[in-house]
């Protein structure tokens, strides 16, 4: 499964409640970031916690989000959170909101 | 019930009971379990800080350790068996903190076993959301023009910080300035110091 996602490029982080065990925390779904790298193709833990142990390999990526915008109170909403994602939970965000600088 | 409403015996009770059953059935033996448990306990702050010095000695280290910590790590003979270490510097402005929301993943094959503030509720759930009012009660207080970088480990990454060289430290050798890294500058939430 080749990464659908480049560093740099703007996505969503899906909103839906799925039981079990999901490595997506709680806080930040919903939330807008920029893919910070891809960290390689892993094995989705949503199917390794219950013994499915021959499911494909997921892209994973750092997803890097403003404080501001995952938590609108922020102390300081220029402060940045990477997050470990898998891609089933990203999608893509309209062009036109592409940041201006791409992370490092 | 949820598991955070275990206590520390429970815990040890539901671990007991697992690797009797484990060791019972034979997927597991009484030496491989304590063969593992020496492993963890080999494991010491000492090594990230030996990686830590040698990235301020040699910047191409450095960049190597920044593009793929795990294969830099075993450069200097560390064996990190299947650990997937992402490596963040520190920068004049910009600070790095290291944190689990969802458990208490960390770097076990550099800092050992993590400190039981890592994995209490209050620092998985604060570090992300108000990291600057947790760092200054470990007593480190950035100035507003430093960013900080929170980084969350919820997946197969482990993480560790690579701190900025104090000032100061220009007459000692790498192995004096291994000293001054402490685990908590390499999770980030303290700097390294300058002797006296």
């Amino acid at each position: 499964m080749s990464p659908r996602f480049a560093p740099g490029d703007r996505v969503r982080v899906a909103e839906r409640e799925v039981a079990g065990h999901v490595r997506t925390p709680l806080y930040i779904r919903g939330k807008p970031g920029v893919i910070e790298r891809i960290c390689g193709a892993f094995r989705n833990p949503e199917q390794l916690a219950y013994g499915e142990w021959d499911g494909p390999a997921v892209p994973l990526y750092r997803v890097r989000f403003q404080l501001g915008d995952v938590w609108p109170s922020a102390e300081a909403t220029r402060d940045t959170l990477d997050v470990e994602i898998y891609e089933h939970w990203l999608s893509s965000e309209p062009f036109e909101h592409r940041l201006e600088s791409k992370p490092a | 019930m949820t598991h955070h409403d275990l206590g520390h015996r429970d815990f040890e009770a539901l671990e007991q009971a697992f690797r009797e059953a484990l060791i019972g059935r034979g997927v597991l033996t009484d030496a491989d379990v304590n063969e593992r448990a020496e492993l963890m306990y080999s494991r010491t702050p000492a090594l990230g800080a030996r990686v830590v010095a040698r990235a301020w000695f040699d910047p191409a280290f450095k960049a190597r350790l920044l593009a793929d910590g795990s294969a830099a790590v075993r450069e200097l003979g560390i064996e990190v068996g299947s650990l997937r270490l992402v490596v963040v510097a520190d920068e004049e402005k910009v600070h790095n903190l290291i944190v689990c929301t969802l458990c208490s993943c960390y770097p076990r094959m550099l800092l050992g076993i993590p400190p039981d503030w890592y994995k209490s509720i209050a620092y998985r759930s604060r570090a992300v959301r108000e990291p600057r009012s947790v760092l200054v009660e470990f007593g480190l207080t950035l100035p507003d023009d430093v960013a900080v970088r929170v980084h969350d480990s919820t997946a197969d990454m482990r993480y560790l910080v690579l701190p900025l060289r104090p000032a100061g430290t220009d007459e000692l050798d790498e192995a004096a300035c291994a000293a001054l890294v402490s685990r908590d500058a390499m999770i980030g939430v303290a700097l390294p110091r300058a002797p006296g």
